[in-house]
């Protein structure tokens, strides 16, 4: 078969099996998207903002695990991804991102429309390419979807020049059925010798926590973690990324951790004994003052990635490797162990927590004549059946989310948590949709966010992915207006949204249904509604509390015991 | 603590700036880095002396290790080793001095590379505290310019660095 570079693209893309290209076309990548137009096994997205297609591609894969796709041009196509591709590479998102590029003979020339795509995404990708010979292109995908997929995952930016995709120069193609780099080979298997001696101090823990992340979700080991769980017994938290990988409705989950993370889990982790780490990185917002993070006690982590090991936090017992293989191997040894956990050191734990627990952190005023953001999420979570994919903004209302959701199943809960994204909520949304064509998408946001990418609402509407819309219209960008009341005595400098559009106006504009809701007792309704209209996209701009704040909250530079609690949280002495 | 990182790397273009980009990136220090293609056309290897302590070099060798690039590395400075360093210096060298530039040079087993009425440029190699020590010795006023090609190094013994 013989193939021009825009076809040999196109068709690698097929054999890879990609469903979906998410893309905006322009000069550098008019061949490819001529070749585009010549098929129809890849389905194009067209996107109304580059960052708009990294963030679908972006929502596809973290619903589905398999690689987002994107496609833009070259220049502004390519800074305008920059934001989608960083967002990816904080999250470990397995992502391709193909950029077209000036021809060969004018790179460097200041052309029109060029940048140094591969300088500039350097710093934010797991690796980039250069194709300059179009007889390596389809090596160079595969291999760029290879990287993309395995080990740590991440994103991979393969730049494409002009020339290479020339419809006159036809050569044979052959797509390359395994690819090997002799600069990489992740990890599988955990050492067998660590895998023991893990399983040896968990076993001998008084006071043991198990602190799972997004390593879990994205090595899809959410069985194996449940498994071992239920086998030990322990406590479990979660960061913001791992929500979904182990159900939030189990007992034995104590919510999440961090920053805006429950009084118990954070309680549990400054006081556990021992901490099993398992897909998780350590990240600021987690720990916390580092020099008293879980001060008593020995960790074991599990990382794919032998540089998250040891990188802020010194641990004990470092497993190198992916999360489900190594669970299976501790979950074999815990199996064959003469040893058993220490039962009544673990009841005396669980009655500690429970005092912690009894304490009721995430309570709010229920009896507000104003909307309570908790409670929109409470009501969504209630409405649908805690089976949405959600996706959220950055903000109070992500915070708000992750603690009121409960989320069960992994690949549910779609957010932005390394980089802190506005903006990505919208997109990640209808990448969600698209994937998952029969499930209820949300995207939880706030007035701020959403206008960050609100003109994918064109997109929505194109491609008919309905979703739904659920707006926390506070007035302010309310994460940043709570910093400000908290540390600079409510001196609000520019968190107020003086002017916002009418968002029923504005969605009825691009052709979706919107709804305004200012009262507490219309909440449910609106969102029974909006859910019941299954072929479209509804904006639900609830108008909500604009002081209400998130809780518990740990500031910066205190440790996990040190929370400040919602005003009426209080501490009775025995609970300390 | 000083650590010599020697890096086999692919000879490809843009890797040299992967591995700089990563220490601007996350406030690593560089001493000196060199690079040079190796007997195998497809790599290149790369020296490079930083400072940092034992935390901040696991660190290093780690983020060196993720890159897709990097073939292999070592820290040379753990084990035995030999490192080098070639440096050029040109003096102005008249009268009396010429004669005493050259008992110098001697002393440090340098050369005399190039001679005007009026200049020399000497080579030495060594160790970078001997080159140090050797720039110390000349009369500071003489020298116009030094240029140090930064420290290269390789294992003692029969231990070699292969892809």
């Amino acid at each position: 078969m013989e193939l021009s570079g825009a076809e040999i693209l196109v068709q690698s893309l097929k054999d890879e099996g990609v469903e979906y290209i998410f893309g905006y076309p322009g000069g550098a990548v008019l061949h490819i998207y001529d070749a585009l137009f010549r098929q129809d096994d890849v389905k194009h997205i067209l996107v109304r903002h580059e960052q708009g297609a990294t963030h679908a591609a972006d929502g596809y894969a973290r619903s589905t695990g398999k690689p987002g796709v994107v496609l833009v041009t070259s220049g502004p196509g390519a800074t305008n991804a920059v934001t989608g591709i960083a967002t990816a590479y904080m999250d470990s998102i397995p992502m391709v991102i193909i950029t077209g590029q000036v021809p060969l003979p004018v790179i460097g020339s200041d052309a029109f429309q060029e940048c140094d795509t591969i300088g500039i995404t350097r710093p934010c990708v797991k690796h980039n390419f250069l194709v300059k010979d179009v007889h390596k292109l389809a090596e160079t995908i595969k291999k760029a979807f290879y990287i993309a997929t395995t080990g740590r995952p991440g994103p991979v930016v393969v730049d494409v020049p002009k020339d290479v995709t020339d419809p006159n120069l036809k050569i044979p193609y052959e797509y390359p059925r395994s690819v090997s780099i002799r600069s990489y080979n992740p990890q599988v298997k955990g050492h067998r010798w660590q895998i023991k001696k893990a399983v040896e101090l968990l076993l001998s823990a008084k006071r043991p926590m198990i602190y799972s992340g997004g390593g879990v979700i994205l090595g899809n080991a959410s069985e194996q973690l449940k498994e071992i769980t239920r086998i030990l017994g322990f406590p479990i938290t979660s960061t913001l990324m791992g929500l979904g990988a182990y159900p939030a409705t189990d007992r034995q989950f104590l919510g999440m951790l961090g920053m805006h993370g429950t009084y118990e889990a954070n309680m549990a982790m400054h006081e556990c004994d021992v901490l099993f780490a398992v897909g998780a990185r350590f990240d600021d917002r987690v720990t916390g003052k580092l020099s008293q993070f879980c001060p008593h006690a020995k960790i074991i982590h599990i990382d794919i990635d032998p540089a998250s090991i040891s990188k802020t936090v010194r641990v004990d017992v470092p497993i190198v490797g992916e999360v489900g293989p190594v669970l299976e191997d501790m979950i074999e040894i815990l199996g064959s162990s003469e040893k058993r956990a220490d039962e009544d050191a673990l009841t005396a734990w669980w009655d500690q927590i429970a005092r912690w627990q009894s304490l009721d952190c995430l309570r709010y005023d229920r009896n507000s004549p104003l909307i309570k953001p908790q409670y929109v999420i409470e009501q969504l979570y209630e409405v649908t059946n805690g089976d949405a994919f959600v996706t959220s903004d950055v903000g109070q209302h992500q915070m708000w989310t992750a603690q009121f959701y409960k989320f069960d199943k992994p690949r549910r809960w779609i957010n932005s948590g390394g980089l802190g994204t506005m903006g990505f909520g919208l997109p990640a949304a209808i990448g969600a949709k698209l994937a998952h064509p029969d499930a209820d998408v949300a995207c939880v946001t706030g007035e701020a966010s959403i206008q960050m990418c609100i003109q994918e609402l064109a997109t929505a509407l194109q491609y008919r992915t309905p979703i739904k819309i659920v707006n926390l219209n506070n007035g302010y960008m309310g994460m940043v207006r709570q910093w400000q009341e908290f540390t600079y005595e409510s001196r609000y400098s520019h968190s107020y949204l003086e002017t916002i559009p009418d968002f029923v106006k504005l969605a009825e504009a691009y052709g979706h249904i919107g709804m305004h809701i200012e009262k507490p007792a219309d909440v449910r309704p609106a969102l029974e509604e909006a859910f019941k209209l299954k072929d479209r996209t509804v904006f639900m701009n609830f108008l909500t509390d604009p002081t209400e704040n998130v809780y518990p909250m740990i500031e910066a530079g205190k440790a996990h015991h040190e929370m400040r609690l919602a005003p009426g949280v209080t501490i009775e002495r025995e609970l300390a | 603590m000083r650590h010599i990182i020697s890096i086999l790397m692919e000879n490809e273009s843009g890797a040299l700036s992967r591995v700089a980009g990563l220490f601007s990136a996350r406030g690593y220090n560089i001493e000196s880095l060199t690079v040079a293609p190796t007997e195998d056309a497809s790599l290149s290897r790369m020296t490079l002396v930083t400072t940092g302590s034992d935390e901040i070099i696991e660190q290093i060798t780690k983020q060196l290790n993720k890159l897709i690039d990097v073939v292999k590395l070592i820290d040379i400075s753990e084990s035995s080793h030999i490192e080098r360093e070639l440096m050029m210096v040109k003096v102005r060298a008249v009268d009396r001095a010429r004669e005493e530039i050259i008992r110098l040079t001697d002393i440090f087993r340098g050369k005399i590379i190039d001679v005007t009425p009026v200049s020399y440029v000497i080579e030495v190699t060594g160790e970078k505290s001997k080159l140090d020590a050797f720039l110390q010795t000349l009369d500071q006023e003489a020298i116009i310019e030094v240029v140090r090609s930064g420290t290269t190094g390789i294992l003692r013994g029969d231990r070699g660095l292969h892809a």
